[in-house]
């Protein structure tokens, strides 16, 4: 125990806040990035690229429009394809901004509140990116609003027995959610914002969003209890939405998908990939704006540790998964692992093994979890195998059922791609547009980490 | 009887210790009408002003039974007496499939109910305030903390009140025109 002690004070964890810092130096350095600073040529370049990309899946979607679903791979059996593979892909990166924003506030983590912002903006950016699928996957997008239940003259109600419904009802919640804690959480920001702008056009839009905030202890007092009551709410609701998403497999019957370890294992991977994707993020917009000051190696190693336990829960679900179709004694299942190992898309399953449970366990290495770019290399690393992941337990599964009469393969065309390429060209176009004009890190958050923050009897 | 009615008198502060103790010293001379305003939350100030009831929690939790109760009412409602379909056999009050839309509907009332509850007992959006008329307020924002006495306080009168802030040493004192 002794030794424990001695261990801590001699090294101590690296500070969450530089030293040094005021209340004025905090908001002056966050506030200048949007008000005060020139945008830079970069900043041009790398919107305008995103932006392109944009327009390619504004392209991608309007030829499906006019065509249908017919311009994907997606055939009987493989009904599911990219559009599902993707819409699991970007719905799980979402969930690391309600962890970062609610779990880890209800837990006293005060190290999230420098990235809590733009981990929230990741969230609506990836379940916005996410939502385009399921939409467009049902081949005609403009009733899509018959998926609620509303008053109409078939006098027809949805059917909530259906997994695909609590989706809709999960997703929808999930953003509803998201955007009202990333918006109260911006409005004391907005109000500095608007009472330090020179620009009267910022001052006018500012104070709108602002809503008249002028920092009241009342206000404040109320302010909080809603706060922790929307992390308390968002908490079980950020565990359910993955939960909900799994059940899209799970309650089928298909091999590989009729299985109880789903919900745990594609909440532990959601995590896993959302980390990967803050990390993917803090890592460059710390170096281009020198805020290393604010997020610190600590967020990066503590990022770091947690994606190495969400990779052994998702390895623990792969385990599961393996031995049960060995257990079952079902030949279905049991042919469903030999198909992952030996059949025709075997090269994703081991791809798969390789980046989302070998590679990550570099992160073992202090060195590595202190090293941003070795960080970043990884994460991308845990992105791709996340994806591929979804694109096993889709296609792999759907590929090869009961009836060897009804297999067939799945091929994903150009539309796909650019599908998929374009939803990430639209997140990063947005995530481009949100560190311009808005605080990327919560300002009065982070003035209450300050020393003089505290008020001494 | 006055030119320009007067909203109350205001004191400006450097720290958030500088300002609860001013907060409480207020509160103990017999002023009611008072409010501190800071650039982050600080726990000590509400209790300095002697503000205690808080009701976003109930309106919370009444937002969150009402989603949670229509939420499978309305599925009770359409599945089993609007249009019973038999979908698989099942029963047409199949309840376990209907907990997690109830689930669902529970927390989006749950949190609507708790930012348009907050924002409508603050008196939020209130784009003009009298206090944004003192121009110093805007370091409110930033880095400084204020302290202000209504007029509306029976204990209010201009010159008084002015050396009752005095003794509190704020690093300013100003009148808030309303």
């Amino acid at each position: 125990m002794a030794d424990h002690t001695e261990e801590i004070a001699t090294n101590p964890p690296a500070p969450v806040i530089e030293p040094g810092h005021t209340f004025g130096t905090v908001t002056d350095k966050i506030s200048s990035i949007v008000l005060t600073r020139p945008t830079s040529t970069g900043w041009f370049v790398g919107f305008g690229v995103a932006f392109l990309v944009t327009m390619m899946l504004l392209f991608a979607l309007g030829y499906l429009f006019v065509k249908g679903t017919g311009i994907w791979g997606i055939n009987i059996p493989i009904g599911w394809g990219f559009a599902i593979v993707n819409f699991v892909w970007w719905i799980g990166i979402g969930h690391a901004g309600t962890l970062i924003s609610a779990i880890l506030l209800l837990l006293r983590q005060s190290w999230r509140n420098s990235i809590n912002r733009f981990a929230e903006a990741m969230t609506l950016f990836a379940v916005a990116c996410a939502g385009i699928f399921p939409l467009v996957h049902t081949g005609r997008p403009w009733l899509a609003y018959w998926l609620f239940p509303y008053p109409n003259t078939m006098q027809y109600w949805p059917q909530f027995r259906s997994p695909l419904l609590w989706d809709v009802f999960a997703v929808s919640t999930y953003f509803t959610i998201s955007l009202l804690f990333w918006f109260i959480g911006l409005v004391p920001d907005l109000a500095t914002l608007r009472d330090r702008s020179e620009n009267r056009w910022a001052k006018i839009i500012y104070g709108m969003l602002a809503l008249g905030w002028r920092g009241s202890a009342r206000h404040w007092h109320r302010y909080e209890s809603a706060y922790l009551l929307l992390a308390g709410l968002a908490t079980p609701l950020v565990l359910s939405v993955h939960t909900v998403v799994s059940f899209d497999f799970a309650i089928a019957i298909v091999p590989g998908w009729h299985t109880t370890i789903f919900p745990p294992y594609f909440v532990a991977g959601a995590i896993y990939s959302g980390f990967a994707m803050v990390l993917m993020l803090a890592i460059p917009i710390r170096k281009l704006y020198g805020l290393e000051g604010f997020i610190t190696d600590r967020h990066l190693q503590n990022s770091a540790k947690v994606m190495l336990a969400t990779g052994w829960i998702v390895a623990y679900g792969y385990g599961l998964e393996a031995f049960m179709g060995w257990y079952s004694g079902n030949r279905y299942e049991h042919f469903t692992l030999w198909n992952r190992l030996h059949g025709p898309y075997a090269f994703f399953y081991w791809m798969l093994l390789i980046c989302n449970i070998f590679i990550p366990q570099l992160l073992w290495i202090r060195k590595l979890r202190t090293s941003p770019l070795g960080l970043f290399l990884i994460s991308t690393v845990i992105l791709v195998g996340m994806w591929l992941e979804r694109f096993v337990i889709v296609v792999m599964s759907l590929h090869r059922d009961f009836l060897p009469s009804s297999w067939g393969m799945y091929y994903p065309t150009r539309w796909d791609w650019m599908t998929y390429v374009g939803t990430i060209g639209m997140f990063l176009a947005a995530m481009f547009l949100f560190v311009r004009i808005l605080p990327m890190i919560s300002i009065f958050e982070m003035r209450t980490l300050l020393p003089e923050a505290e008020v001494k009897e | 009887m006055k030119t320009t009615p007067i909203y109350g008198m205001m004191a400006e502060f450097d720290s958030a210790t500088a300002l609860v103790e001013a907060a409480r010293k207020t509160h103990q001379a017999g002023y009611q009408k008072i409010d501190a305003y800071s650039p982050f939350p600080v726990e000590e100030l509400a209790e300095a002003i002697d503000f205690h009831t808080n009701r976003v929690a109930l309106v919370t939790l009444i937002g969150a039974a009402i989603g949670g109760l229509s939420g499978y009412l309305m599925q009770y409602w359409m599945a089993a007496v609007s249009y019973p379909t038999n979908i698989g056999g099942r029963p047409y009050h199949s309840w376990p499939s209907f907990i997690v839309i109830t689930f669902e509907l529970t927390i989006l009332f749950g949190g609507i109910s708790a930012v348009l509850g907050m924002l409508a007992l603050n008196g939020l959006p209130m784009p003009y305030h009298p206090v944004f008329n003192v121009p110093r307020f805007a370091m409110a924002s930033k880095d400084r903390f204020f302290l202000i006495i209504f007029s509306t306080d029976p204990k209010y009168d201009p010159s008084g009140t002015r050396q009752f802030l005095q003794a509190l040493e704020p690093r300013s004192i100003s009148e808030v025109p309303s």
